[in-house]
């Protein structure tokens, strides 16, 4: 019997229990620390978690052009973070001419719409050209390969904006109708977290019901099903796909903007990096392929990464943890892609390993 | 002579689907036997039980007096049952040889370091390895084609290699996964009577999966049936022909009655 | 011969708009004019204009290609109207910035073109119409690029012999104009520098010299002495062969050593840091060559074994012990070799592309960390680690980039001697089984477990190494240092050298790492560059420009695999 036992052990599993007994306890002992200290009030942690969720429909946005495209392709379309960046890069300088010629104040809801709808048409194309050079005539190719294509379309699309709109942060201008604050129960929350808050699960709620109701939603999950069958039953496989990726990056056009519009940092040729690995980790965390669970995903990465330090890493005694936010959503991702590969809600594709 | 394999209560289920129910198996040693059964019976899943691709949800694999369920695939080859694939899976894009002499890997000793000195006994056992590696080639009838790509050889070569990089880990059991599939009749009759020399020759014991009747009914001592992931009937050749549930297995699907009892699709 | 063309007049269109959106592109982001700094012929050609001609000539290549069927006249025209298609962008762009940013210059305006493109400078318009003005310019632009398409045809059209030669001297005059700063040098070193001032002036070629160069290389390409020496080559024997053989590594071993002493400081530093990036690619070939994990989260390990470096020799108040250069190396490798393990440990049974994604992430997760003020006491922090000593031996300081470069050279001749060993062993079989298909690998008795923890092992021990030396040779690191670029710039040169290929990476890290160390300029659109490589190479040649031999049959076989794929999920 001990020989049965002995000959199944795996270190790998042991010490993969090993991490996972010890990152829990780190979280158990860290949590319990930070509460029973009271370090922080329930005000700043209810303004954390509104920050939170608003930077959270950001991911989910973006976590869905990977989510879809993942879906068809089985493919991480690693350029999507900077398709991301180029809509928002490129309405930026807009929203600047806006702001000077007044028209950002007196007519905010159509500024700010021409602003997305330029975003949007920007990623969108991108998206489609990224898929139209880079990933369509690898169709079929080893994996390897077209994972290379995307992270060298990164780089182009990148260093492409670097050179046509300069290396220099640019800040979108403050839109006088979204800055202020909103009292819900008592909480004070920044007006403009909710507006983009509310637009974005606007536009999940609009895909989902795009993906779930439409003719071309349904051929979208037949290619994702199996795209000989799809093509066999006369659906045009390549359009299906092209249309997929004009989603996500249309998603991530508006994605932009709403970022533009709620973080002071500005805008800059880089910025699509890290969200870009955090909405994937949100896609991941919601189950790749699943566009539910993208949305959730997002928002609960969002929240955890505005909480979690905070709440965690500074109850393990661990100083100047804002440093440390970004390290902490990756840290998740590699957690969750060790133990739970399939996310939160399961993989809807979770057979079809390849 | 005792069983080498068995099989207790073996079951495997995805989901809802119970791809192998309850399955026994005795395997007698030096035998060859083989696993018959409609498309999707769960013949495949059933051999991945076995090598250890998959874990079965319940029952016992024993395997020269080992339990070796649940064991990772690569200690069962260590414990001696190596096999083919449905679909020729070599390492296609090396050579021939290559291909033999990773099969070899379970028998050889020397660590890595040794190959960065290059100490006499790495030198001695790479040129033993490579030495058996074209004795196997040779065995299989592919003497010459050792410096081919594996992807550019013919599809029948490929079969063999296959069974001969299966054959370069020593096994006791050899599984072969529908030997003949894609082959004309000339070419599964060779096959046949390879499959035969391989067992007198070598002393190896061999189950397979197959659909050719001419061939199972040829050279099989064992035939077990399998439909919907159940047995339902196991005895010799002559028995398994006459077998009124198994006739209705095949039939009741509308397949043509005669030797071959059924016509292979496009998928399997 | 008008009728061919109009019947033709869609493809003619077609690669013409293509080469002028290129050309549009090149310009827009402002690679043209950035290269215009830089020049090749005397005043006359600089680098900005072989960027500007490239969609010209492109399409015209294409074109003539496009038409082979119809006769040399009627490609050779087709060509030329492709080339004068290709300006139609360009011009148009000349007018857009003549109104938006040259007459705007000055208004009051909300919305300003110059702030949003930011190469669209007058400056951009004068150097497009070869500063005569809009009109005559842009007509004179427009022949020019018809020019250019012709030349593209001639690369078609052209018999063999004089294509050869024509292809040949284009190579060797262009070639010489853009190194020559650094070819002025070595001829200073070795020559005179009377035969430097003839051949060189302005830091470009000589017009004269240009066309002497010209004239010769031509000759040798049309009467194939190349070819005729390679036949020769092949028909002697074996054993004189081998001997040849022996001589050229003799010659090039020769080479390497001297190399640094004629090329002066600031190419001996460029051949430094290509030694480093040699090194690194040979760990990450194995990694991603060999046993094709793709590991993108690489530059950690660098990282670890400069910070390794750094700490145990450093006399500023991070040191922690005042361990030696020599004694402190086998550390770093150590170090590294533990985090390979670590690293690898979880990524064990992820799937290729999650694989990818999370090695990027532990990149970042380390570099974040090594920024942070948690971990500051222990590496510094943001501040980095100060007053690393250079390496010692006799007695002698090793503070020149010369005598760096023989240390990272050593290094790397022992990587690829590892790297080559370990290839013909079983470890490699095992690697190159578990690249192919890692289940039947493991059913093939392979403890997958093992192999790929040899690999992130190994990998991580050649860039700790190159890390520690690293640290030596700058004496201050920042954490800055190690960004994802890294990681980047070593697959991309594992990749345009060939996957699994050791010549493969010297040769990706002397064009990747080389150009851009000697071009300055290059600078900024270097990641570009290396993005547009990485597609145009798995799109053309996905087994790179020397590749192993087994890589090239896989990567080219696509549709086989994938349909092999389809019928294995089905089954």
């Amino acid at each position: 019997m001990l020989k049965r036992y002995i000959e199944r052990f795996s270190w790998v599993d042991f010490l993969l229990k090993l991490f996972q007994v010890l990152a829990l306890a780190a979280i158990v002992i860290g949590i319990f620390n930070t509460l029973s200290v009271a370090r922080y009030s329930s005000d700043q942690w209810v303004t954390l978690i509104f920050a939170g969720l608003a930077q959270g429909s950001i991911y989910a946005l973006i976590a869905l052009g990977y989510t879809l495209v993942y879906g068809i392709l089985l493919m991480i379309n690693f350029a999507h973070g900077d398709v991301y960046m180029a809509g928002a890069f490129t309405s930026v300088f807009l929203a600047d001419s806006f702001a000077l010629s007044g028209f950002l104040a007196s007519h905010p809801v159509l500024a700010i719409l021409i602003l997305l709808l330029v975003a949007v048409t920007v990623s969108m194309v991108l998206n489609v050209i990224v898929e139209r050079v880079a990933y369509r005539p690898l169709r079929g190719a080893p994996r390897l390969v077209p994972l290379i294509t995307a992270i060298g379309a990164s780089f182009t699309i990148e260093y492409t904006f670097r050179g046509l709109y300069g290396a220099e942060f640019h800040a979108y201008p403050t839109v006088p109708a979204l800055s202020g604050i909103i009292n819900i129960a008592g909480y004070e929350i920044p007006r403009v977290q909710i507006v983009v808050l509310v637009a974005a699960v606007v536009l999940m709620l609009g895909l989902y019901f795009f993906v779930e109701r439409t003719k071309i939603g349904k051929a979208m999950r037949a290619v994702s099903e199996d795209k000989e069958v799809a093509r066999l039953m006369g659906i045009n496989v390549d359009k299906v796909i092209m249309i997929t990726f004009a989603v996500g990056g249309a998603l991530a056009g508006a994605a932009g903007v709403f970022n533009g519009l709620f973080r002071p940092q500005g805008v800059f040729f880089f910025m699509g990096f890290i969200p870009g690995i955090k909405a994937f980790t949100a896609a991941v965390l919601g189950g790749i392929g699943n566009v539910p669970g993208a949305m959730v995903g997002g928002l609960f990465l969002g929240v955890f990464e505005a909480v979690g330090p905070n709440l965690i890493l500074e109850g393990l005694g661990i100083p100047a943890v804002n440093q440390l936010r970004d390290a902490f959503a990756f840290t998740l991702l590699v957690i969750i892609l060790i133990f739970r590969p399939q996310g939160i809600f399961g993989e809807r594709l979770a057979e079809k390993k390849a | 002579m005792g069983a080498i394999l068995t099989t207790r209560n073996v079951t495997k289920r995805f989901g809802g689907l119970v791809a192998v129910n309850d399955f026994n198996l005795d395997i007698e040693e030096y035998s060859i036997s083989s696993v018959i059964g409609p498309n999707g019976a769960g013949k495949t899943t059933f051999f991945n039980c076995i090598t250890g691709f998959y874990v079965p949800d319940e029952g016992d694999i024993i395997f020269d007096g080992h339990y070796i369920q649940g064991l990772s695939t690569d200690r069962i080859t260590h414990h001696g049952i190596s096999r083919t694939y449905q679909n020729i899976r070599l390492f296609s894009n090396m050579t021939a040889i290559e291909n033999i002499l990773v099969g070899q890997h379970p028998h050889l000793k020397t660590l890595w370091v040794e190959a960065i000195f290059k100490t006499p006994r790495f030198l001695k056992e790479e040129a033993a390895a490579l030495e058996e590696a074209i004795r196997l080639l040779n065995f299989v009838g592919l003497a010459g084609m050792g410096d081919l790509i594996a992807h550019n050889m013919p599809y029948g070569a490929q079969r063999r290699l296959e069974i001969a990089r299966a054959l370069a880990s020593r096994p006791k059991l050899l599984l072969l996964d529908e030997p003949t599939a894609g082959m004309n009749p000339n070419e599964s009759a060779e096959m046949m009577h390879f499959i035969q020399r391989l067992r007198d020759e070598l002393e190896i014991t061999i189950l397979l999966i197959e659909h050719d009747m001419r061939v199972v009914m040829g050279i099989s001592e064992q035939i077990s049936v399998m439909d919907f992931g159940q047995k339902i009937a196991e005895g010799t050749p002559k028995e398994i022909q006459r077998n009124p549930r198994v006739i209705e297995a095949y039939l009741g699907r509308g397949a043509a009655a005669g030797l071959k009892l059924e016509t292979k699709g496009a998928k399997a | 011969m008008i009728k061919t063309l109009q019947e033709n007049f869609r493809i003619i269109l077609r690669y013409g708009l293509l080469g002028s959106v290129i050309a549009l592109y090149l310009t827009t982001i402002g690679i043209v004019e950035t290269f215009a700094q830089r020049n090749l012929v005397g005043t006359s050609v600089s680098l900005g204009h072989v960027f500007l001609v490239f969609g010209a000539v492109g399409a015209g290549f294409l074109v003539t290609r496009a038409m082979k069927e119809h006769s040399a006249s009627i490609a050779a025209a087709a060509s030329f109207i492709t080339g004068m298609i290709t300006s139609i962008l360009l011009i148009i762009l000349t007018l857009v910035i003549q109104v938006f940013v040259i007459q705007a210059a000055g208004q009051e305006r909300v919305f300003e073109l110059r702030s949003m493109f930011v190469n669209l400078s007058p400056s951009l318009v004068e150097f497009l119409t070869f500063g005569q003005g809009l009109v005559l310019g842009n007509l004179l632009f427009a022949l020019f690029s018809g020019l250019m398409g012709l030349i593209g045809s001639s690369f078609v059209l052209l018999p063999e012999n004089w294509r050869r030669a024509w292809i040949n001297s284009l190579i060797w005059v262009l070639g010489l104009g853009l190194f020559s700063e650094n070819v002025a040098q070595i001829v200073r070193e070795l020559f005179s520098s009377s035969l430097n001032k003839v051949l060189f002036t302005n830091k470009a070629l000589n017009p004269v010299a240009a066309i002497v160069i010209f004239v010769i290389t031509f000759a040798i390409g049309y009467f194939g002495i190349n070819k005729k020496t390679r036949a020769k080559w092949e028909q002697m024997p074996e054993s004189r062969r081998k001997r040849g053989r022996t001589v050229l590594i003799v010659l090039s071993v020769v080479f390497l050593l001297v190399l640094p002493w004629t090329v002066g400081l600031f190419l001996s530093q460029a051949l430094f840091i290509i030694g480093l990036y040699v090194m690194m690619g040979l760990g990450l070939n194995i990694v991603v060559g060999y046993a094709g994990l793709l590991d993108l989260g690489y530059v950690a390990f660098f990282a670890f074994g400069a910070y390794t470096m750094g700490i145990l020799t450093s006399t500023g108040p991070l040191g922690r012990s005042d361990l030696t250069f020599w004694t402190a190396l086998p550390f770093a490798v150590l170090v590294g070799v533990i985090w390979g393990l670590l690293l690898g440990f979880p990524v064990l049974r992820m799937r290729g592309d999650y694989l990818a994604i999370v090695t990027l992430g532990f990149g970042e997760i380390i570099r974040i960390l090594a920024l942070s003020n948690w971990l500051a006491p222990l590496e510094g922090g943001a501040q980095g680690v100060l007053h690393i000593p250079h390496p010692k031996i006799f007695g002698f300081a090793m503070d020149s980039p010369q005598s760096m470069y023989y240390l990272v050279v050593l290094g790397a001749v022992l990587a690829a001697f590892v790297t080559i060993r370990l290839r013909d062993s079983r470890l490699g079989r095992q690697w190159m089984a578990m690249r192919e298909d890692e289940d039947v690998a493991e059913a093939m008795g392979i403890n997958l477990v093992q192999t790929k923890l040899l690999a992130f092992a190994i990998g991580a021990a050649f860039s700790a190494m190159s890390g520690a030396i690293f640290a030596a040779r700058l004496g201050n690191i920042f954490p800055h240092s190690f960004n994802i670029l890294i990681s980047i710039n070593a697959l991309s040169l594992i990749i345009v050298g060939g996957m699994g290929s050791i010549p493969g990476v010297v040769v990706g890290a002397l064009i990747l790492v080389g150009l851009p160390e000697m071009l300055r300029e290059f600078a900024e659109y270097r990641l570009l560059m290396y993005g547009i490589l990485l597609i145009v190479m798995m799109l053309v040649k996905p087994e790179g420009f020397l590749p192993e031999a087994t890589r090239k049959r896989e990567l080219r076989s696509g549709k086989e695999q994938f349909s092999d794929q389809v019928a294995r999920s089905e089954s």
